[in-house]
C-alpha cells in the first residue's frame, strides 16, 4: 500500500528545472533510499514532501491528503536534518518534547512520550543535558527522537549520516535501521553514498537533473540498471569496448546497446574459461586491502577493475597478460 | 632584540594613548570628589558637589527628560531593529545591499550635518523642535547600532532551526518565539544597550532639535558651562560616564562578538 505519492511534480527555481515531472510511491512502513549526484533534485524532492517548497505543478498526497499546498508544519511529518538542528536553548528533553508541546499534548503525556523516545535511542540517562554536551553521534539519536515522538506518518532525512565519521556512521546505520523496524515509521532518506543507500533501504530511486530515473529494490536497481548513469552510479561498471563483442553471449540483441559487468563478477585466469564470456587483459596494477584486493586491467586500451577476495587471486608473478571471464547472465546490457 | 624594542615601543604607545584618553576623565571624577570649588589642591575629600548636584532642579529635571528619552528610543529602536535584521537575514529582495548600505549613514555622516538635516525636515514636515523630534532623530541614530548587533547574532543562526521547528508542527510566531528569539536575545539586548547609550550620550542632534528650556542633560551641561563651571558639572559628568561605561560593557559582553553561544 502507497502512503506517500508524488505524482508529476515539476519544481523550477527560477529558471532551473529543480524537479522535471517527477512520479515515485513510496509504500508504507517502508526505507526509502533517494540516491544521486549533487544538484540532481534529490533533497528538492525530499523538501517538496515536507513542505518546504511548493510544486510548481503536481500533486503530493501522504495517506489519503492532498498536501501539495498544506505548509510544513500542518503535513504532520518529522524531519531531521543534517545538521541535527537541535534548538541549543532547549535541554535534550525539551528538543524532544518540542513537537508534543506545541501540539498541546497534556504534560503527564508528554512526559512519558519523551520518556519512551530517548529509551528508543537510548539516551535516557542524558534528559537533561544541553546538545552543546552531547556527541555528534549522541545528538544524532535526540534529532531522531525528537522528529518520531509526534507520531508522524513519514520520516524525512536529509544526509543523515554525512556528518559522522566512518566507524561511527556504520554504527548509526545499523541502529537507524533497527529504529525504524521497531516503530515501523515509513522513512524516506537522502544521500550521496552509495553504499548507504544499498545498506539502509529496501527500494532506491535513482535521480539525475531532476528526473528519477529507476526505482527499484537495491538488488533490481544494482542487477538490471535501466542506464548507463545507473549502472556507474550504484555501483561500478567494466564498460565492454564494441569490437570485442563478437563472439560474447549477451543477453540480448547488441542493436544499439551497451554492455558492462560488475568488477566482482569477473575472475582472472591464464587460458579463457570454457562456457564464460572472456576477454584479453594486461595486468597494471593489483592493490592488496586485507581481505580484498583490487587489480586494475587494460582491457582493449580501458581500464577495467576487478575485486576479488584477495586469497583467491592466483599470484601472477611476472606474468601481464591475463584472461578476465564471467558468467554471461552477469553481462549488463543497457540502452546506449 | 629588534622585535622586543618595538614590542617595548608600542606598550607605551598604548600606555599614552589610554592615559590621554582617561586622565581627564580621573581628573574630573577626582575634582567632583574635591571640597575646593577651584580646583586646588590638597585634595580635600567632600561629596558636597554631589549634594548641591542633588538640589538642583535644573540639573534633575534634563537627567530624567535624557532617561526618558533614551528608554523610549531603546524600546523603539530595538524592536524597529531587531525586525530589519530578521528581514534582512530571512528575505532575499531586489535592492537588498543598497537597503543595508542606506542604514548606516547615521553612523558614517558627521552629527552635525544629520542634526542640521533632521532640524530642516521636521520643521518642513511641521513636527518642529520638542521631545518627539528628538525621539525620532534619537532612533534614527540608534537603528544602525541595533542592527549590526541583531545581524552579527543572526549571522551565526543555522535556519535548519527554524526547518525544525515546523516540521514538528510549530507556526510561524511560535518559531519566532520558541526558536529565532532566544537565539538571538544576547544581540538584542546588547542592541538596546547600545541605543540607550547613544540616545543618553547624544548632544548635537539633541541640541539642534530640543526646545530651549527643555533640554537634556548633555545639552544641559553644556549651556551651563557657558554660564560658568562649577564643581556641579563634574559630579554629573562623572556619574554620566560611570553609567555610560557600564552599559557599554554590558553590550559588548553580552553581544559576544565572537558569535560563539
Amino acid at each position: 500500500m502507497s502512503l506517500v505519492d508524488v505524482r508529476n511534480v515539476t519544481k523550477k527555481f527560477g529558471h532551473t528545472t529543480a524537479l522535471d515531472t517527477v512520479s515515485i510511491t513510496f509504500d508504507n512502513g517502508g526505507f526509502f533510499g533517494l540516491l544521486g549526484p549533487s544538484g540532481s533534485g534529490k533533497t528538492t524532492l525530499l523538501r517538496t514532501i515536507a513542505g518546504f517548497y511548493y510544486p510548481e505543478s503536481g500533486s503530493i498526497l501522504i495517506g489519503d491528503r492532498n498536501v501539495e499546498k498544506v505548509p510544513v508544519e500542518k503535513r504532520d511529518i518529522g524531519m531531521m536534518f543534517q545538521s541535527y538542528a537541535l534548538f541549543p536553548n532547549m535541554s535534550v528533553a525539551d528538543n524532544v518534547g518540542f513537537g508534543l508541546r506545541v501540539r498541546k499534548v497534556p504534560a503527564a503525556e508528554e512526559k512519558r512520550r519523551i520518556d519512551e523516545a530517548l529509551e528508543l535511542v537510548q539516551l535516557q540517562a542524558l534528559a537533561d543535558r544541553r546538545p552543546s554536551q552531547l556527541s555528534g553521534g549522541q545528538r544524532q539519536r535526540v534529532a531522531l527522537a525528537r522528529a518520531i515522538v509526534t507520531n508522524p506518518k513519514v520520516l524525512l532525512l536529509d544526509e543523515p549520516l554525512s556528518a559522522l565519521d566512518k566507524a561511527l556512521r556504520v554504527d548509526m546505520q545499523i541502529e537507524l535501521k533497527r529504529i525504524q523496524r521497531e516503530v515501523g515509521i515509513t522513512t524516506i532518506f537522502v544521500t550521496h553514498d552509495q553504499e548507504e543507500a544499498l545498506t539502509l533501504s529496501d527500494r532506491i530511486g535513482i535521480l539525475k537533473a531532476g528526473r528519477i530515473i529507476q526505482a527499484g529494490t537495491p538488488r533490481e536497481v544494482y542487477d538490471r540498471p535501466v542506464d548507463a548513469f545507473a549502472a556507474g552510479f550504484l555501483g561500478e561498471a567494466n564498460w565492454l569496448p564494441d569490437r570485442l563483442l563478437d563472439g560474447l553471449t549477451l543477453p540480448g540483441e547488441k542493436q544499439s546497446h551497451r554492455f558492462a559487468v560488475r568488477p566482482e563478477m569477473l575472475a582472472v585466469s591464464s587460458a579463457a574459461l570454457d562456457g564464460r564470456n572472456s576477454v584479453r587483459g594486461k595486468l597494471v596494477q593489483r592493490v592488496f586491502a586485507g581481505a580484498m584486493a583490487t587489480c586494475l586491467i587494460e582491457v582493449d586500451g580501458q581500464q577495467w577493475k576487478l575485486i576479488a577476495r584477495d586469497r583467491d587471486l592466483p599470484d601472477f608473478g611476472g606474468e601481464s597478460d591475463v584472461w578476465l571471464n564471467w558468467k554471461p547472465e552477469d553481462t549488463i546490457r543497457v540502452p546506449a | 632584540m629588534k622585535t622586543s624594542l618595538l614590542a617595548h615601543a608600542g606598550r607605551v604607545w598604548l600606555a599614552l594613548i589610554l592615559i590621554f584618553l582617561y586622565a581627564p576623565i580621573l581628573v574630573m571624577a577626582a575634582m567632583s570628589l574635591n571640597a575646593s570649588p577651584f580646583y586646588q589642591l590638597p585634595f580635600k575629600f567632600s561629596t558636597e558637589w554631589y549634594e548641591q548636584m542633588a538640589g538642583n532642579e535644573q540639573i534633575i529635571t534634563a537627567a530624567i527628560r535624557s532617561i526618558f528619552i533614551a528608554c523610549v528610543t531603546t524600546v523603539i529602536a530595538t524592536a524597529l531593529g531587531t525586525c530589519a535584521s530578521v528581514a534582512l537575514f530571512r528575505y532575499d529582495f531586489k535592492g537588498k545591499r543598497l537597503l543595508q548600505i542606506l542604514l548606516f549613514p547615521p553612523i558614517a555622516i558627521p552629527w552635525l550635518i544629520t542634526g542640521t538635516a533632521m532640524l530642516i525636515f521636521f520643521f518642513f514636515i511641521g513636527i518642529g523642535r520638542g521631545t518627539p523630534a528628538v525621539i525620532a532623530g534619537h532612533v534614527a541614530l540608534a537603528l544602525p547600532y541595533v542592527i549590526v548587533t541583531v545581524t552579527a547574532r543572526l549571522s551565526s543562526f543555522d535556519i535548519a532551526l527554524e526547518e525544525a521547528a515546523r516540521s514538528l508542527g510549530a507556526d510561524a510566531w511560535t518559531v519566532l518565539r520558541r526558536v529565532t528569539i532566544p537565539w538571538i536575545a544576547p544581540g538584542i539586548v546588547a542592541g538596546g544597550l547600545f541605543a540607550f547609550a547613544v540616545s543618553f550620550d547624544q548632544f548635537v542632534v539633541s541640541y539642534f532639535l530640543s526646545e530651549p528650556g527643555d533640554s537634556t542633560l548633555p545639552v544641559m551641561i553644556y549651556t551651563a558651562i557657558r554660564k560658568g563651571f562649577t564643581p556641579e558639572i563634574n559630579a554629573i559628568s562623572t556619574i554620566i560616564i560611570t553609567l555610560s561605561m557600564g552599559i557599554m560593557f554590558l553590550a559588548t559582553r553580552k553581544a559576544r562578538f565572537g558569535g560563539e553561544h
